[in-house]
Protein backbone atom coordinates (compact mmCIF):
# COMPACT_ATOMS: atom_id res chain seq x y z
CA UNK A 1 0.00 0.00 0.00
CA UNK A 2 2.72 2.42 -0.88
CA UNK A 3 0.19 4.65 -2.60
CA UNK A 4 -1.52 5.62 0.61
CA UNK A 5 1.74 6.84 2.04
CA UNK A 6 2.66 8.54 -1.17
CA UNK A 7 -0.75 10.18 -1.24
CA UNK A 8 0.26 11.61 2.08
CA UNK A 9 3.61 12.90 0.91
CA UNK A 10 2.19 13.93 -2.44
CA UNK A 11 5.05 12.37 -4.38
CA UNK A 12 3.69 9.16 -5.76
CA UNK A 13 5.74 7.11 -8.15
CA UNK A 14 3.60 4.02 -8.70
CA UNK A 15 0.12 3.31 -9.90
CA UNK A 16 -2.67 4.70 -7.77
CA UNK A 17 -5.11 2.49 -5.91
CA UNK A 18 -8.71 3.07 -5.05
CA UNK A 19 -7.86 3.49 -1.36
CA UNK A 20 -5.04 5.90 -2.14
CA UNK A 21 -7.20 8.06 -4.38
CA UNK A 22 -10.06 8.26 -1.90
CA UNK A 23 -7.58 9.06 0.88
CA UNK A 24 -6.00 11.90 -1.12
CA UNK A 25 -9.40 13.38 -1.85
CA UNK A 26 -10.67 12.94 1.72
CA UNK A 27 -7.60 14.68 3.05
CA UNK A 28 -8.21 17.71 0.86
CA UNK A 29 -11.89 17.65 1.79
CA UNK A 30 -11.03 17.60 5.50
CA UNK A 31 -8.77 20.64 4.99
CA UNK A 32 -11.64 22.39 3.25
CA UNK A 33 -14.09 21.46 6.01
CA UNK A 34 -11.76 22.92 8.62
CA UNK A 35 -11.76 26.18 6.63
CA UNK A 36 -15.51 26.45 6.23
CA UNK A 37 -16.42 27.63 9.70
CA UNK A 38 -20.20 27.75 9.32
CA UNK A 39 -20.43 24.17 8.09
CA UNK A 40 -18.00 23.01 10.72
CA UNK A 41 -19.93 24.57 13.59
CA UNK A 42 -23.21 23.17 12.29
CA UNK A 43 -21.70 19.74 11.87
CA UNK A 44 -19.84 19.60 15.18
CA UNK A 45 -22.06 21.32 17.70
CA UNK A 46 -25.69 21.15 16.58
CA UNK A 47 -25.94 17.37 17.05
CA UNK A 48 -24.34 17.63 20.49
CA UNK A 49 -26.46 20.56 21.69
CA UNK A 50 -29.80 19.64 20.13
CA UNK A 51 -30.45 16.62 22.42
CA UNK A 52 -30.23 18.85 25.50
CA UNK A 53 -32.98 21.13 24.19
CA UNK A 54 -35.33 18.22 23.46
CA UNK A 55 -34.74 16.70 26.86
CA UNK A 56 -37.58 18.60 28.56
CA UNK A 57 -40.04 17.61 25.83
CA UNK A 58 -39.12 13.98 26.28
CA UNK A 59 -39.45 14.27 30.06
CA UNK A 60 -43.10 15.27 29.62
CA UNK A 61 -44.02 12.25 27.53
CA UNK A 62 -45.76 9.17 28.79
CA UNK A 63 -42.82 6.93 28.00
CA UNK A 64 -43.27 4.28 30.62
CA UNK A 65 -46.67 3.45 29.19
CA UNK A 66 -44.86 2.66 25.92
CA UNK A 67 -42.10 0.74 27.68
CA UNK A 68 -39.37 3.35 27.06
CA UNK A 69 -37.00 5.37 29.19
CA UNK A 70 -35.57 8.86 28.69
CA UNK A 71 -32.22 7.44 27.73
CA UNK A 72 -33.56 4.98 25.19
CA UNK A 73 -35.36 7.83 23.43
CA UNK A 74 -32.68 10.48 23.73
CA UNK A 75 -29.72 8.37 22.58
CA UNK A 76 -31.17 7.22 19.22
CA UNK A 77 -32.55 10.72 18.69
CA UNK A 78 -29.08 12.20 19.24
CA UNK A 79 -27.50 9.79 16.79
CA UNK A 80 -30.28 10.64 14.33
CA UNK A 81 -29.49 14.37 14.67
CA UNK A 82 -25.84 13.61 14.08
CA UNK A 83 -26.69 11.79 10.83
CA UNK A 84 -28.94 14.66 9.78
CA UNK A 85 -26.62 17.58 10.57
CA UNK A 86 -23.04 16.29 10.56
CA UNK A 87 -23.53 13.95 7.60
CA UNK A 88 -26.59 14.77 5.49
CA UNK A 89 -26.90 18.53 5.75
CA UNK A 90 -23.18 19.30 5.50
CA UNK A 91 -22.72 16.89 2.58
CA UNK A 92 -25.54 18.48 0.58
CA UNK A 93 -23.53 21.73 0.79
CA UNK A 94 -20.24 20.02 0.00
CA UNK A 95 -21.53 18.22 -3.12
CA UNK A 96 -23.27 21.36 -4.39
CA UNK A 97 -20.21 23.56 -3.72
CA UNK A 98 -17.81 21.18 -5.48
CA UNK A 99 -20.15 20.91 -8.43
CA UNK A 100 -20.58 24.67 -8.79
CA UNK A 101 -16.80 25.23 -8.52
CA UNK A 102 -16.39 22.63 -11.32
CA UNK A 103 -14.30 20.53 -8.94
CA UNK A 104 -16.37 17.43 -9.64
CA UNK A 105 -15.94 17.86 -13.38
CA UNK A 106 -12.22 18.35 -12.92
CA UNK A 107 -11.95 15.23 -10.74
CA UNK A 108 -13.79 13.22 -13.38
CA UNK A 109 -11.02 13.94 -15.91
CA UNK A 110 -8.61 11.96 -13.75
CA UNK A 111 -8.19 8.38 -12.65
CA UNK A 112 -10.84 8.56 -9.90
CA UNK A 113 -13.98 6.53 -10.47
CA UNK A 114 -17.30 8.28 -9.89
CA UNK A 115 -18.00 6.41 -6.67
CA UNK A 116 -14.52 7.26 -5.37
CA UNK A 117 -15.18 10.96 -5.92
CA UNK A 118 -18.43 10.82 -3.96
CA UNK A 119 -16.88 8.65 -1.25
CA UNK A 120 -13.77 10.82 -0.89
CA UNK A 121 -15.88 13.94 -0.51
CA UNK A 122 -18.13 12.20 2.03
CA UNK A 123 -15.45 10.54 4.13
CA UNK A 124 -14.57 13.41 6.52
CA UNK A 125 -18.26 14.08 7.27
CA UNK A 126 -18.98 10.39 7.76
CA UNK A 127 -16.04 10.05 10.15
CA UNK A 128 -17.18 13.12 12.08
CA UNK A 129 -20.67 11.60 12.30
CA UNK A 130 -19.24 8.32 13.52
CA UNK A 131 -17.07 9.99 16.17
CA UNK A 132 -20.08 11.99 17.34
CA UNK A 133 -22.10 8.82 17.73
CA UNK A 134 -19.41 7.28 19.88
CA UNK A 135 -19.23 10.44 22.01
CA UNK A 136 -23.02 10.48 22.34
CA UNK A 137 -23.15 6.83 23.39
CA UNK A 138 -20.49 7.41 26.02
CA UNK A 139 -22.17 10.59 27.27
CA UNK A 140 -25.62 9.04 27.46
CA UNK A 141 -24.25 5.98 29.20
CA UNK A 142 -22.49 8.14 31.79
CA UNK A 143 -25.24 10.74 32.33
CA UNK A 144 -28.56 8.98 31.73
CA UNK A 145 -27.72 5.48 32.97
CA UNK A 146 -28.74 3.98 29.64
CA UNK A 147 -26.77 0.82 30.28
CA UNK A 148 -25.08 -1.47 27.81
CA UNK A 149 -27.02 -2.27 24.61
CA UNK A 150 -29.04 -5.50 24.85
CA UNK A 151 -28.70 -6.26 21.13
CA UNK A 152 -25.61 -4.35 19.95
CA UNK A 153 -25.69 -5.94 16.48
CA UNK A 154 -28.97 -4.12 15.75
CA UNK A 155 -27.50 -0.78 16.83
CA UNK A 156 -24.39 -1.30 14.69
CA UNK A 157 -26.48 -2.37 11.69
CA UNK A 158 -28.71 0.68 12.08
CA UNK A 159 -25.74 3.01 12.28
CA UNK A 160 -23.94 1.49 9.28
CA UNK A 161 -27.03 1.64 7.10
CA UNK A 162 -27.51 5.23 8.19
CA UNK A 163 -23.93 6.12 7.30
CA UNK A 164 -24.37 4.84 3.74
CA UNK A 165 -27.95 6.00 3.22
CA UNK A 166 -27.53 9.62 4.30
CA UNK A 167 -24.49 10.51 2.16
CA UNK A 168 -26.33 8.98 -0.80
CA UNK A 169 -29.46 11.01 0.00
CA UNK A 170 -27.26 14.11 0.34
CA UNK A 171 -25.78 13.54 -3.12
CA UNK A 172 -29.25 13.04 -4.56
CA UNK A 173 -30.70 16.18 -2.96
CA UNK A 174 -27.67 18.22 -4.04
CA UNK A 175 -28.49 17.27 -7.64
CA UNK A 176 -31.75 19.17 -7.42
CA UNK A 177 -30.22 22.58 -6.76
CA UNK A 178 -28.47 25.23 -8.79
CA UNK A 179 -26.29 26.76 -6.07
CA UNK A 180 -24.91 26.13 -2.60
CA UNK A 181 -27.66 28.29 -1.08
CA UNK A 182 -30.26 26.49 -3.16
CA UNK A 183 -28.85 23.21 -1.91
CA UNK A 184 -29.37 24.25 1.71
CA UNK A 185 -33.00 25.04 0.92
CA UNK A 186 -33.38 21.75 -0.94
CA UNK A 187 -32.00 19.93 2.10
CA UNK A 188 -34.61 21.39 4.47
CA UNK A 189 -37.76 19.33 3.75
CA UNK A 190 -36.13 15.96 4.41
CA UNK A 191 -34.28 17.41 7.39
CA UNK A 192 -37.43 18.77 9.03
CA UNK A 193 -39.61 15.76 8.28
CA UNK A 194 -36.93 13.46 9.66
CA UNK A 195 -36.50 15.53 12.82
CA UNK A 196 -40.22 15.65 13.53
CA UNK A 197 -41.61 12.39 12.28
CA UNK A 198 -38.95 9.69 12.42
CA UNK A 199 -39.32 8.88 16.09
CA UNK A 200 -36.51 11.16 17.17
CA UNK A 201 -38.28 13.69 19.38
CA UNK A 202 -41.62 11.94 19.50
CA UNK A 203 -41.28 8.15 19.47
CA UNK A 204 -43.67 6.43 17.05
CA UNK A 205 -45.03 4.48 20.00
CA UNK A 206 -46.69 7.64 21.31
CA UNK A 207 -48.19 8.56 17.93
CA UNK A 208 -51.62 7.60 16.55
CA UNK A 209 -51.38 4.27 14.71
CA UNK A 210 -52.10 5.50 11.21
CA UNK A 211 -49.60 8.33 11.42
CA UNK A 212 -47.03 5.97 12.88
CA UNK A 213 -47.53 3.56 9.96
CA UNK A 214 -46.61 6.31 7.49
CA UNK A 215 -43.73 7.58 9.61
CA UNK A 216 -42.24 4.08 9.70
CA UNK A 217 -41.50 4.39 6.00
CA UNK A 218 -39.37 7.53 6.31
CA UNK A 219 -35.64 7.03 5.75
CA UNK A 220 -34.48 7.94 9.25
CA UNK A 221 -37.14 5.88 11.06
CA UNK A 222 -35.62 2.41 10.57
CA UNK A 223 -32.23 3.74 11.73
CA UNK A 224 -33.81 5.10 14.93
CA UNK A 225 -35.85 1.92 15.40
CA UNK A 226 -32.80 -0.32 15.06
CA UNK A 227 -30.72 1.87 17.39
CA UNK A 228 -33.43 1.93 20.03
CA UNK A 229 -34.04 -1.78 19.62
CA UNK A 230 -30.30 -2.30 20.03
CA UNK A 231 -30.44 -0.76 23.47
CA UNK A 232 -33.80 -2.00 24.76
CA UNK A 233 -33.45 -5.43 23.18
CA UNK A 234 -37.22 -5.73 22.89
CA UNK A 235 -37.59 -5.26 19.12
CA UNK A 236 -39.54 -8.23 17.75
CA UNK A 237 -38.17 -10.30 14.88
CA UNK A 238 -40.96 -9.01 12.65
CA UNK A 239 -40.24 -5.36 13.51
CA UNK A 240 -36.49 -5.90 13.06
CA UNK A 241 -37.08 -7.35 9.61
CA UNK A 242 -39.38 -4.47 8.72
CA UNK A 243 -36.86 -1.84 9.84
CA UNK A 244 -33.95 -3.54 8.06
CA UNK A 245 -36.00 -3.91 4.88
CA UNK A 246 -37.01 -0.25 4.96
CA UNK A 247 -33.43 0.91 5.59
CA UNK A 248 -31.99 -1.32 2.86
CA UNK A 249 -34.70 -0.20 0.45
CA UNK A 250 -33.90 3.49 1.04
CA UNK A 251 -30.16 2.85 0.76
CA UNK A 252 -30.49 0.90 -2.49
CA UNK A 253 -32.93 3.45 -3.87
CA UNK A 254 -30.68 6.38 -2.96
CA UNK A 255 -27.56 4.75 -4.41
CA UNK A 256 -29.42 3.85 -7.61
CA UNK A 257 -30.87 7.34 -7.93
CA UNK A 258 -27.43 8.90 -7.45
CA UNK A 259 -25.95 6.70 -10.19
CA UNK A 260 -28.80 7.68 -12.46
CA UNK A 261 -29.34 11.36 -11.71
CA UNK A 262 -26.34 12.83 -9.93
CA UNK A 263 -25.29 16.10 -11.57
CA UNK A 264 -21.54 16.42 -12.05
CA UNK A 265 -21.63 19.84 -13.67
CA UNK A 266 -23.55 23.06 -13.04
CA UNK A 267 -26.57 23.74 -15.17
CA UNK A 268 -25.78 26.22 -17.88
CA UNK B 1 -0.39 -2.12 -19.96
CA UNK B 2 1.24 -1.10 -23.17
CA UNK B 3 -0.73 1.09 -25.51
CA UNK B 4 2.23 2.24 -27.55
CA UNK B 5 1.49 0.16 -30.62
CA UNK B 6 -0.89 2.63 -32.20
CA UNK B 7 0.30 5.19 -34.68
CA UNK B 8 -2.90 7.16 -34.44
CA UNK B 9 -3.08 8.23 -30.83
CA UNK B 10 -6.45 9.91 -31.33
CA UNK B 11 -8.99 8.68 -33.85
CA UNK B 12 -12.31 10.43 -34.34
CA UNK B 13 -14.86 9.10 -36.79
CA UNK B 14 -18.21 10.73 -37.70
CA UNK B 15 -18.47 12.16 -34.22
CA UNK B 16 -21.75 13.77 -33.17
CA UNK B 17 -22.88 15.34 -29.93
CA UNK B 18 -26.43 16.46 -29.32
CA UNK B 19 -27.26 18.06 -25.98
CA UNK B 20 -30.37 17.35 -23.96
CA UNK B 21 -32.16 20.42 -25.31
CA UNK B 22 -31.66 19.18 -28.88
CA UNK B 23 -28.74 21.47 -29.73
CA UNK B 24 -26.33 19.71 -32.09
CA UNK B 25 -22.92 20.99 -31.04
CA UNK B 26 -20.82 18.49 -33.01
CA UNK B 27 -22.19 17.50 -36.40
CA UNK B 28 -20.18 14.61 -37.73
CA UNK B 29 -16.44 15.26 -37.62
CA UNK B 30 -13.56 12.97 -38.52
CA UNK B 31 -9.87 13.45 -37.87
CA UNK B 32 -6.88 11.66 -36.39
CA UNK B 33 -3.77 12.71 -34.51
CA UNK B 34 -0.48 10.85 -34.83
CA UNK B 35 1.85 10.07 -31.97
CA UNK B 36 3.97 13.08 -31.07
CA UNK B 37 1.90 15.44 -33.16
CA UNK B 38 0.48 18.77 -32.04
CA UNK B 39 -3.03 19.15 -33.38
CA UNK B 40 -5.09 22.31 -32.95
CA UNK B 41 -8.86 22.65 -33.11
CA UNK B 42 -9.44 26.22 -34.15
CA UNK B 43 -12.77 27.94 -34.05
CA UNK B 44 -14.87 30.81 -32.78
CA UNK B 45 -16.73 30.55 -29.48
CA UNK B 46 -19.57 28.12 -29.98
CA UNK B 47 -17.92 26.29 -32.90
CA UNK B 48 -17.97 23.02 -30.95
CA UNK B 49 -14.35 22.86 -29.75
CA UNK B 50 -15.04 22.14 -26.08
CA UNK B 51 -17.94 19.83 -26.91
CA UNK B 52 -15.54 17.81 -29.05
CA UNK B 53 -12.68 17.77 -26.56
CA UNK B 54 -14.95 16.63 -23.75
CA UNK B 55 -15.83 13.57 -25.81
CA UNK B 56 -12.12 12.85 -26.39
CA UNK B 57 -11.46 13.22 -22.67
CA UNK B 58 -14.21 10.71 -21.94
CA UNK B 59 -16.33 13.10 -19.90
CA UNK B 60 -19.43 12.20 -21.89
CA UNK B 61 -20.42 9.55 -24.42
CA UNK B 62 -20.86 10.69 -28.04
CA UNK B 63 -24.39 10.77 -29.43
CA UNK B 64 -23.06 8.96 -32.49
CA UNK B 65 -19.72 8.12 -34.06
CA UNK B 66 -16.54 6.74 -32.62
CA UNK B 67 -13.67 8.02 -30.50
CA UNK B 68 -10.47 6.15 -29.75
CA UNK B 69 -7.66 7.45 -27.57
CA UNK B 70 -4.59 5.20 -27.42
CA UNK B 71 -6.77 2.51 -28.95
CA UNK B 72 -9.49 2.65 -26.29
CA UNK B 73 -12.93 4.17 -25.94
CA UNK B 74 -12.20 7.03 -23.50
CA UNK B 75 -15.71 6.92 -21.98
CA UNK B 76 -16.33 3.19 -21.71
CA UNK B 77 -12.72 2.26 -20.93
CA UNK B 78 -11.89 5.18 -18.69
CA UNK B 79 -9.56 3.20 -16.44
CA UNK B 80 -7.41 2.15 -19.42
CA UNK B 81 -7.05 5.65 -20.83
CA UNK B 82 -6.91 8.04 -17.88
CA UNK B 83 -3.47 7.11 -16.48
CA UNK B 84 -1.96 8.07 -19.85
CA UNK B 85 -3.65 11.40 -20.51
CA UNK B 86 -3.47 14.87 -19.02
CA UNK B 87 -6.42 17.23 -19.21
CA UNK B 88 -6.63 20.98 -18.90
CA UNK B 89 -10.25 22.07 -18.83
CA UNK B 90 -11.39 25.41 -20.14
CA UNK B 91 -12.28 26.56 -16.65
CA UNK B 92 -10.40 25.71 -13.47
CA UNK B 93 -12.32 23.49 -11.11
CA UNK B 94 -10.32 23.92 -7.96
CA UNK B 95 -11.70 24.36 -4.44
CA UNK B 96 -11.04 28.04 -3.76
CA UNK B 97 -10.04 27.52 -0.13
CA UNK B 98 -7.18 25.08 -0.80
CA UNK B 99 -3.65 26.37 -1.31
CA UNK B 100 -1.82 25.80 -4.57
CA UNK B 101 0.37 23.08 -3.04
CA UNK B 102 -2.62 21.36 -1.38
CA UNK B 103 -4.42 21.29 -4.71
CA UNK B 104 -1.48 19.69 -6.49
CA UNK B 105 -0.96 17.24 -3.61
CA UNK B 106 -4.58 16.13 -3.84
CA UNK B 107 -4.28 15.61 -7.58
CA UNK B 108 -0.96 13.79 -7.16
CA UNK B 109 -2.66 11.31 -4.84
CA UNK B 110 -5.07 10.52 -7.68
CA UNK B 111 -2.47 10.37 -10.47
CA UNK B 112 -0.26 7.41 -11.35
CA UNK B 113 3.42 8.22 -11.56
CA UNK B 114 2.91 11.79 -10.39
CA UNK B 115 5.81 14.26 -10.34
CA UNK B 116 6.75 15.74 -6.96
CA UNK B 117 4.56 18.74 -6.08
CA UNK B 118 7.43 21.24 -6.14
CA UNK B 119 8.61 20.04 -9.55
CA UNK B 120 5.13 20.38 -11.04
CA UNK B 121 4.82 23.93 -9.73
CA UNK B 122 8.31 24.90 -10.92
CA UNK B 123 7.52 23.74 -14.45
CA UNK B 124 4.70 26.26 -14.77
CA UNK B 125 6.44 28.98 -12.75
CA UNK B 126 4.21 28.81 -9.69
CA UNK B 127 6.94 27.69 -7.31
CA UNK B 128 6.75 30.84 -5.24
CA UNK B 129 2.95 30.73 -4.98
CA UNK B 130 2.60 27.27 -3.42
CA UNK B 131 1.25 28.54 -0.09
CA UNK B 132 -1.34 30.86 -1.62
CA UNK B 133 -5.05 30.01 -1.59
CA UNK B 134 -6.47 29.31 -5.04
CA UNK B 135 -9.06 32.07 -4.66
CA UNK B 136 -6.24 34.62 -4.44
CA UNK B 137 -4.61 33.58 -7.73
CA UNK B 138 -5.01 35.72 -10.84
CA UNK B 139 -6.80 34.28 -13.84
CA UNK B 140 -3.48 33.58 -15.53
CA UNK B 141 -2.08 31.84 -12.46
CA UNK B 142 -5.14 29.61 -12.30
CA UNK B 143 -4.57 28.59 -15.92
CA UNK B 144 -0.97 27.71 -15.06
CA UNK B 145 -2.09 25.70 -12.03
CA UNK B 146 -4.45 23.82 -14.34
CA UNK B 147 -1.54 23.16 -16.68
CA UNK B 148 0.55 21.89 -13.76
CA UNK B 149 -2.16 19.35 -12.92
CA UNK B 150 -2.46 18.28 -16.56
CA UNK B 151 1.31 17.64 -16.65
CA UNK B 152 1.49 15.98 -13.25
CA UNK B 153 1.40 12.38 -14.46
CA UNK B 154 3.83 12.89 -17.39
CA UNK B 155 0.99 12.11 -19.83
CA UNK B 156 1.48 10.58 -23.27
CA UNK B 157 -1.47 12.56 -24.55
CA UNK B 158 -2.29 16.07 -23.46
CA UNK B 159 -5.66 17.79 -23.97
CA UNK B 160 -5.49 21.55 -23.60
CA UNK B 161 -8.78 23.43 -23.87
CA UNK B 162 -7.92 27.08 -24.56
CA UNK B 163 -4.72 26.94 -22.52
CA UNK B 164 -3.77 30.60 -22.92
CA UNK B 165 -7.13 32.33 -22.56
CA UNK B 166 -6.74 34.93 -19.83
CA UNK B 167 -2.94 34.91 -19.93
CA UNK B 168 -0.92 38.06 -20.62
CA UNK B 169 1.54 38.13 -23.52
CA UNK B 170 4.41 36.87 -21.40
CA UNK B 171 2.37 34.08 -19.86
CA UNK B 172 1.20 33.03 -23.29
CA UNK B 173 4.76 32.86 -24.62
CA UNK B 174 5.75 30.80 -21.57
CA UNK B 175 2.92 28.33 -22.13
CA UNK B 176 3.76 28.04 -25.84
CA UNK B 177 7.37 27.30 -25.05
CA UNK B 178 6.33 24.65 -22.55
CA UNK B 179 3.91 23.03 -24.99
CA UNK B 180 6.64 22.97 -27.67
CA UNK B 181 9.07 21.33 -25.27
CA UNK B 182 6.51 18.68 -24.39
CA UNK B 183 5.81 18.02 -28.04
CA UNK B 184 9.53 17.77 -28.75
CA UNK B 185 9.80 15.24 -25.91
CA UNK B 186 7.20 13.08 -27.70
CA UNK B 187 3.95 14.11 -26.05
CA UNK B 188 0.91 14.09 -28.32
CA UNK B 189 -0.97 17.34 -27.84
CA UNK B 190 -4.50 18.30 -28.82
CA UNK B 191 -5.29 21.92 -28.11
CA UNK B 192 -8.25 24.11 -28.82
CA UNK B 193 -7.88 27.82 -29.36
CA UNK B 194 -9.57 30.81 -30.84
CA UNK B 195 -6.25 32.59 -31.22
CA UNK B 196 -5.16 32.16 -34.84
CA UNK B 197 -1.61 33.05 -33.99
CA UNK B 198 -1.48 30.23 -31.45
CA UNK B 199 -2.64 27.62 -33.95
CA UNK B 200 -0.35 28.97 -36.69
CA UNK B 201 2.74 28.99 -34.47
CA UNK B 202 2.26 25.77 -32.55
CA UNK B 203 0.29 23.27 -34.58
CA UNK B 204 1.74 20.59 -36.81
CA UNK B 205 -1.75 20.19 -38.17
CA UNK B 206 -5.04 21.87 -37.46
CA UNK B 207 -8.72 21.70 -38.17
CA UNK B 208 -10.94 24.73 -38.41
CA UNK B 209 -14.25 24.00 -36.73
CA UNK B 210 -17.28 25.95 -37.77
CA UNK B 211 -20.76 25.29 -36.40
CA UNK B 212 -19.86 21.76 -35.37
CA UNK B 213 -18.24 20.77 -38.66
CA UNK B 214 -14.66 20.73 -39.89
CA UNK B 215 -14.44 23.48 -42.50
CA UNK B 216 -10.77 22.94 -43.35
CA UNK B 217 -7.94 20.74 -42.16
CA UNK B 218 -4.25 20.23 -42.84
CA UNK B 219 -0.94 21.82 -41.88
CA UNK B 220 -1.16 25.58 -41.30
CA UNK B 221 0.64 26.01 -44.65
CA UNK B 222 -1.81 23.77 -46.48
CA UNK B 223 -4.80 25.57 -45.02
CA UNK B 224 -3.42 28.97 -45.91
CA UNK B 225 -2.03 27.89 -49.30
CA UNK B 226 -5.50 27.54 -50.72
CA UNK B 227 -6.17 31.15 -49.80
CA UNK B 228 -5.19 34.19 -51.89
CA UNK B 229 -2.67 36.81 -50.76
CA UNK B 230 -3.87 40.39 -50.79
CA UNK B 231 -2.73 43.89 -51.61
CA UNK B 232 -4.49 46.93 -50.24
CA UNK B 233 -3.77 50.56 -51.18
CA UNK B 234 -5.44 53.92 -51.72
CA UNK B 235 -5.78 55.16 -55.28
CA UNK B 236 -3.79 58.34 -55.87
CA UNK B 237 -5.84 61.53 -56.39
CA UNK B 238 -7.14 61.86 -59.92
CA UNK B 239 -6.76 58.14 -60.66
CA UNK B 240 -9.51 55.57 -61.11
CA UNK B 241 -9.52 51.81 -61.04
CA UNK B 242 -9.51 51.78 -64.81
CA UNK B 243 -6.19 53.65 -64.86
CA UNK B 244 -4.40 50.65 -63.39
CA UNK B 245 -2.94 48.05 -65.76
CA UNK B 246 -5.54 45.36 -66.67
CA UNK B 247 -6.02 43.41 -63.42
CA UNK B 248 -5.99 40.00 -65.07
CA UNK B 249 -2.53 40.73 -66.43
CA UNK B 250 -1.36 41.48 -62.91
CA UNK B 251 -2.53 38.04 -61.80
CA UNK B 252 -5.37 39.43 -59.72
CA UNK B 253 -8.16 36.92 -59.15
CA UNK B 254 -10.57 39.18 -57.34
CA UNK B 255 -10.83 42.82 -56.39
CA UNK B 256 -13.00 45.27 -54.53
CA UNK B 257 -12.93 49.06 -54.25
CA UNK B 258 -14.48 50.91 -51.35
CA UNK B 259 -14.17 54.69 -51.77
CA UNK B 260 -10.56 55.18 -52.81
CA UNK B 261 -9.34 52.00 -51.12
CA UNK B 262 -8.60 49.12 -53.46
CA UNK B 263 -8.25 45.54 -52.32
CA UNK B 264 -6.71 42.99 -54.72
CA UNK B 265 -6.52 39.22 -54.17
CA UNK B 266 -3.94 37.08 -55.93
CA UNK B 267 -2.32 33.68 -55.84
CA UNK B 268 0.86 35.09 -57.40
CA UNK B 269 1.81 37.74 -54.88
CA UNK B 270 5.28 38.49 -56.23
CA UNK B 271 4.11 38.98 -59.85
CA UNK B 272 1.13 41.10 -58.88
CA UNK B 273 3.09 43.25 -56.44
CA UNK B 274 5.99 43.78 -58.83
CA UNK B 275 3.81 44.85 -61.74
CA UNK B 276 1.72 47.13 -59.55
CA UNK B 277 4.79 48.83 -58.08
CA UNK B 278 6.50 49.16 -61.42
CA UNK B 279 3.35 50.79 -62.77
CA UNK B 280 3.27 53.22 -59.80
CA UNK B 281 6.98 54.03 -60.26
CA UNK B 282 6.49 54.80 -63.96
CA UNK B 283 3.35 56.84 -63.30
CA UNK B 284 5.21 58.65 -60.51
CA UNK B 285 2.40 58.16 -58.03
CA UNK B 286 2.39 57.27 -54.38
CA UNK B 287 0.20 54.34 -53.27
CA UNK B 288 -0.99 55.49 -49.85
CA UNK B 289 -1.69 52.97 -47.11
CA UNK B 290 0.06 50.23 -49.10
CA UNK B 291 -0.30 46.86 -47.38
CA UNK B 292 1.01 43.72 -49.08
CA UNK B 293 0.27 40.55 -47.21
CA UNK B 294 0.72 36.87 -48.02
CA UNK B 295 -2.10 34.48 -47.19
CA UNK B 296 -2.52 34.06 -43.46
CA UNK B 297 -4.51 31.72 -41.36
CA UNK B 298 -6.62 34.70 -40.37
CA UNK B 299 -7.56 35.36 -43.99
CA UNK B 300 -8.25 31.66 -44.45
CA UNK B 301 -10.34 31.55 -41.34
CA UNK B 302 -12.47 34.53 -42.28
CA UNK B 303 -12.90 33.23 -45.79
CA UNK B 304 -13.99 29.81 -44.55
CA UNK B 305 -16.39 31.37 -42.07
CA UNK B 306 -17.85 33.51 -44.86
CA UNK B 307 -18.27 30.57 -47.18
CA UNK B 308 -19.74 28.36 -44.50
CA UNK B 309 -22.42 30.64 -43.18
CA UNK B 310 -22.88 33.48 -45.66
CA UNK B 311 -20.93 36.71 -45.68
CA UNK B 312 -23.36 38.75 -43.59
CA UNK B 313 -23.17 36.49 -40.57
CA UNK B 314 -19.54 35.54 -40.54
CA UNK B 315 -17.75 38.86 -40.56
CA UNK B 316 -18.71 40.18 -37.11
CA UNK B 317 -18.17 36.73 -35.59
CA UNK B 318 -14.61 36.50 -36.82
CA UNK B 319 -11.92 35.13 -34.58
CA UNK B 320 -9.81 37.29 -32.37
CA UNK B 321 -6.46 37.82 -33.95
CA UNK B 322 -3.31 37.81 -31.89
CA UNK B 323 -3.26 41.58 -31.67
CA UNK B 324 -6.75 41.91 -30.26
CA UNK B 325 -6.14 39.04 -27.90
CA UNK B 326 -3.07 40.66 -26.47
CA UNK B 327 -4.94 43.84 -25.78
CA UNK B 328 -7.76 42.17 -23.94
CA UNK B 329 -5.80 39.77 -21.84
CA UNK B 330 -3.68 41.65 -19.32
CA UNK B 331 -4.09 39.87 -15.99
Amino acid sequence: MSTVTSARTGASAGTTTSVGRVAALARAELTLLSRTKATLVAALFVPLVLPLTTRSAIDDMDLEGAGLSVGSVLLPASIGFSLLFAVYSSLVSVYAARREELVLKRLRTGELRDLEILAGAALPSVVIGLVQCVVLVLACTALLDVGAPEAPHLAVLGLLLGLVMWPALAALVASFSKSVEGAQVAAMPLLLVSMLASGTIAPLEVMPDRLAAVCELLPLTPVITLLRGGWTGNLSGYDTLGAVATAVAWTVLAVFAVQRWFRWEPRR
Amino acid sequence: MNTNGHKDVIEVTDLRRVYGGGFEAVRGITFSVDRGELFALLGTNGAGKTSTVELLEGLAPPTAGRVRVLGHDPYEERAAVRPHIGVMLQEGGFPSELTVAETVRMWAGCTSGARPVEEALEIVGLGKRSGVRVKQLSGGEKRRLDLALALLGRPEVLFLDEPTTGLDAEGRQGTWELVRELRDAGTTVLLTTHYLEEAEDLADRLAILHEGRIAATGTPEEVTASQPSRIVFDLPDGYFLGDLPPLAELGVTDHEAVGRTVRLRTHELQRTATRLLVWAERARVELGGLDIRSASLEEAFLQIAREASGATKAAPEGPRSGATARKGAAV
